[in-house]
């Protein structure tokens, strides 16, 4: 049973009360934030209301939903009906949506508390949470490093223990790279298998929304409740498609590739040794380990970031000072309200990728760029496809290093890009992938394990994350 | 001196009527108070999403299917990124590289000829809002209007095949005509639901290449972009005679002087930055689907106006106008199936019930006080003598205003014409007497004068009196 899942058991066998539990969550909540700076806002009143709310449906007999009183943290580019969201970004300062994300909305019907919005990388992109607007998140392995990112401040809040679960969003890793970093199990679900209503879009063909969480039992729950198809997300897969659950494949005898050129690039000593010291214990455990190629591995960073940038120039277009979110105070007319506006909200590294993204867009170079890094995503996708045909899933460490320390790559883009190496491909294949914690580094910080799956491959993923627990917990 | 020809091709957008808009529930029903129409995603707010309205898909394959086009039975929708405050995503979702339609024609009858022009494509895409920028008194604001943003809107693209002004009148007129019959757009240039932009080049006749062309906007009637065209075509040759080159550029049509003025060029340099929207998936169109449309298309204008006249043996001009717009040759038809007199409906309608249309205020047959039961009991009444021509024109007033059938009305206000023959024959004995220089004239060979008696027999009977029965009494009686 998973942390969420025990605290649910708690308030419902009476061993806790709602009203006792939150009024020592809630400081404690101000503390990590006074430590780490992991939330944009504590959704003090809404998680007032909701505890009010569930106190009355326990006292009439009610059963409560699955995740009745169990505080949740989520991400600050993820829509809470009448609170602010931010996307940690100075240009929606002031943005407060009138609608709940389908995520929410299903959440709050298993009675969840939602607690606080979790800091980011502005709209979602980097991988140190540095890049906000709200100032950068400290991990609380070691506050002199970084979380990750994008979903740095969900990954903190989860690794300081005081909740056990926190909504991300993964367009290139910003749910796995964290939570390597972090210590904490994150799961980045197939494209489509979560709504994307109510998400702000970083790139839509890439994100996806997906939970952080102390264990694997609670990613699970957490993702049998959230996913499912949605009416307001077209590209959200038909419900018939979700295959079952239960149809899992034994663990003995599982077949686990790994991808030959993942290994070709620079990673730190004791990274590799968990990997393979997982890979002997995974075959102890009667798992069969084969080497598999993933001829187009190479190409992943430089697609993703022409794919992803592409669809932020044009996601990001809409916040021009008209209708919503900052406008700049002193424009003479039309043209000069747009750019100092933008350029007063957006920070650097948003605005380096929304020129990345306008320049691969534009008439001359679309072929060159957008439609070729279309071409070669295919590719990527293919390479994925030829190597489940003979394995179940493959394995990789998460991140290149563990936590790097803040302010070390702000400087370098290039280099900061490359810590989502391992992750970026999942994204352009839209398949599911799991960070697990396995073992630690010479300084005690955690080191993250990824398993990539075929479509729709959750469950799977999240049973071998159980038994990774199991043997790192050994 | 050479001779020049024109080449003209038409970018049409229409405003389908389906009730909610292309992405979202909002309703399309125009005349709201302003933003009230709205919801997060025709706001463009973050985290919204497009959600197709299949609707306006069915609607855009009936334009396809009825001009011969080619259904793709798979499209894509593309952004088309440009910076507007009456755009609120920044992009307009639209098609590009392979839109729901492809190839077709619209056929249209000018000067007596069958005539025909391409269409390169035809595609869906949403509707912009509208900028309000009022103007004086110190005004230093713009508004924004969003109501309108999300409307489904079909573009139809012909190809450059028109060769003249009156032929793009003709082929707008035809298209609008289509897309009434259709029933998916209500075809009003004036209130902005049907638009329509023209490319416009001229070359020496002969020639195969095209020649450098503009592009202008702002028409808003079919007169309009026939003016437009025919200045443009002027101004191009105007300057090609004098030695000069034509400029490729946008311009905007100005309805009060006719003329046509550029555009600043600033506002026409963009780069759309067209991509595939990751939002929405490829739009799939099943064949049975395609099929089912299809089957339920409405007979179209030229085929109904040919069988007007073949069926009914009415002239080919009645049929033109009788079969103009759906609604009135459903009336028409309506009609003739009341009182099995093609001839007398077509007349009727022709003359009594178009001048009343065009009194009204909108121009809609559907909402016209006298039914086509109605208007066919009134005709039956005459075809059969129990109302006399004049006193039915009485009659269609009344019932104008007056909802009662016409055989009450004429009850009740005593309108039935006089059969009593002795009653006439005592007012014919009167008038005979009252007009002895008339009869003496007649007498003596002027013929013409029977109109003024049988006229005078109508006004002392109110109309009443039959004429014929009134010019056989006074033949008898005056040849005695």
């Amino acid at each position: 049973m998973g942390a969420a899942a025990k605290l649910r058991r708690r308030f419902e066998e009476g061993e806790a009360g709602l009203g006792s539990y939150y009024d020592r969550l809630l400081p404690e909540l101000e503390r990590i934030q006074r430590d780490l700076n992991c939330f944009t806002s504590i959704t003090i009143g809404l998680a007032h209301q909701t505890i009010e709310r569930l106190e009355k449906k326990a006292a009439s007999g009610q059963p409560g939903g699955k995740l009745f009183g169990v505080p949740v943290v989520v991400k600050d580019n993820i829509c809470v009906s009448g609170h602010p969201t931010t996307c940690s970004s100075r240009i929606l300062q002031n943005f407060t949506p009138p609608y709940d994300a389908t995520v929410i909305t299903k959440l709050l019907a298993e009675d969840a508390v939602i607690v606080a919005k979790s800091n980011m990388d502005e709209f979602g992109m980097g991988s140190s949470n540095e890049n906000s607007a709200q100032g950068a998140v400290r991990n609380p392995r070691d506050p002199a490093r970084a979380p990750g990112g994008s979903s740095g401040g969900s990954a903190a809040a989860v690794a300081t223990g005081v909740v056990p679960i926190a909504l991300g969003s993964d367009t290139g890793g910003s749910i796995r790279q964290p939570s390597a970093f972090c210590g904490v199990v994150g799961l980045k679900p197939t494209y489509g298998t979560v709504s994307r209503y109510g998400l702000v879009a970083f790139a839509s063909s890439l994100d996806q929304i997906g939970p952080l969480a102390a264990d694997a039992d609670t990613a699970r729950l957490v993702f049998d409740i959230i996913s499912g198809h949605d009416p307001k997300d077209t590209t959200s897969i038909p419900q018939e498609s979700y295959p079952s659950r239960t149809d899992l494949k034994e663990f003995k005898g599982l077949r686990i590739g790994i991808p030959r050129e993942y290994f070709e690039n620079d990673i730190q000593p004791e990274i590799a040794a968990a990997i393979a010291d997982l890979k002997e214990r995974l075959a102890d455990s009667g798992c069969r380990i084969i080497e598999v190629s993933l001829p187009n591995a190479r190409h992943a960073i430089a697609t993703y970031y022409t794919i992803a940038d592409a669809e932020a120039s044009s996601n990001l277009a809409r916040f021009d000072g008209v209708k919503f979110g900052h406008r700049t105070a002193g424009a003479s007319n039309l043209a000069e309200m747009y750019t100092t506006t933008r350029s007063e909200g957006f920070g650097a590294e948003v605005k380096r990728r929304i020129m990345l993204g306008t320049y691969v867009l534009s008439s001359g170079y679309y072929d060159a760029y957008y439609r070729k890094a279309q071409q070669v995503r295919r590719l990527i996708s293919q390479d994925f496809e030829r190597a489940f045909q003979q394995t179940d899933l493959l394995l990789s460490p998460s991140t290149p290093t563990t936590a790097f320390k803040l302010g070390e790559k702000v400087d370098d883009p290039l280099a900061m890009y490359l810590s989502d190496i391992f992750t970026v491909s999942v994204n352009l294949a839209g398949i599911p992938a799991i960070s697990v914690p396995y073992g630690r580094d010479g300084e005690g910080l955690p080191i993250g394990v990824q398993f990539i799956g075929p479509r729709f491959s959750e469950y799977q993923l999240l049973e071998v994350a159980s038994q990774v627990e199991q043997l790192n917990d050994a | 001196m050479r001779e020049w020809e024109p080449v003209i091709g038409l970018e049409v957008h229409a405003q389908l009527l389906t009730d909610s808009k292309i992405f979202c529930g909002c309703s399309t029903r125009f005349g709201q108070s302003p933003n009230s129409s709205t919801c997060p995603v025709c706001l463009g707010m973050p985290g919204s999403l497009p959600v197709l309205n299949q609707r306006a898909v069915d609607f855009a394959m009936r334009m396809i299917i009825a001009t011969g086009g080619e259904v793709a039975t798979e499209s894509v929708f593309a952004r088309k990124n440009y910076f507007y405050p009456d755009l609120p995503k920044g992009y307009q979702i639209s098609q590009y590289d392979r839109p729901i339609g492809v190839g077709g024609s619209i056929t249209f009858i000018l000067d007596g000829q069958q005539n025909s022009v391409q269409l390169n494509r035809i595609h869906l895409e949403e509707d912009a809002g509208k900028s309000l920028h009022p103007e004086g008194s110190g005004d230093d604001y713009s508004r924004v209007d969003l109501n309108r943003c999300g409307t489904p809107l079909i573009e139809i693209v012909s190809e450059p095949d028109i060769r003249s002004a009156e032929e793009a009148f003709a082929y707008l007129h035809a298209l609008k005509q289509l897309v009434e019959y259709l029933g998916i757009c209500d075809g009003n240039m004036e209130q902005g639901s049907l638009r329509c932009d023209a490319n416009v080049s001229v070359r020496p006749k002969g020639q195969k290449e095209f020649g450098t062309k503009t592009e202008v906007k702002n028409m808003n009637s079919i007169r309009g972009v026939q003016r437009a065209i025919a200045f443009e075509i002027d101004r191009q040759i105007a300057i090609l005679e004098s030695g000069g080159e034509i400029q490729q550029q946008t311009l905007l049509y100005n309805d009060s002087d006719g003329k046509c003025y550029p555009m600043r060029s600033k506002e026409e340099s963009h780069d759309y930055r067209y991509f595939p929207d990751p939002d929405l998936v490829t739009l799939e169109v099943a064949p049975d689907w395609i099929a089912g449309v299809k089957a339920a298309l409405p007979e179209l204008p030229l085929k109904r106006r040919a069988r007007f006249v073949e069926q009914y043996h009415i002239p080919e001009y009645d049929a033109e106008v009788l079969s103009t717009s759906r609604t009135l040759a459903d009336y028409f038809e309506a009609t003739v199936r009341v009182t099995n007199n093609p001839k007398a409906a077509s007349n009727w309608i022709m003359t009594e019930v178009l001048a009343r249309i065009k009194d009204q205020p909108s121009d809609n047959i559907s909402a016209f006080a006298i039914t086509p039961d109605r208007l066919g009991s009134l005709i039956k009444m005459t075809l059969s003598n129990q109302i006399t021509g004049p006193i039915a024109k009485e009659v269609f007033e009344a019932m104008l205003t007056d909802p009662a059938a016409p055989e009450d009305i004429v009850a009740a206000r005593g309108l039935a014409p006089i059969t009593d023959t002795s009653e006439l024959e005592r007012i014919i004995d009167k008038i005979i007497e009252e007009s002895p220089d008339e009869v003496k004239r007649f007498k003596g060979g002027h013929k013409k004068l029977m109109g003024f008696f049988v006229g005078s027999a109508m006004k002392a009977t109110e109309g009443k009196a039959d004429p014929k029965l009134a010019t056989e009494l006074f033949n008898r009686k005056l040849a005695e």
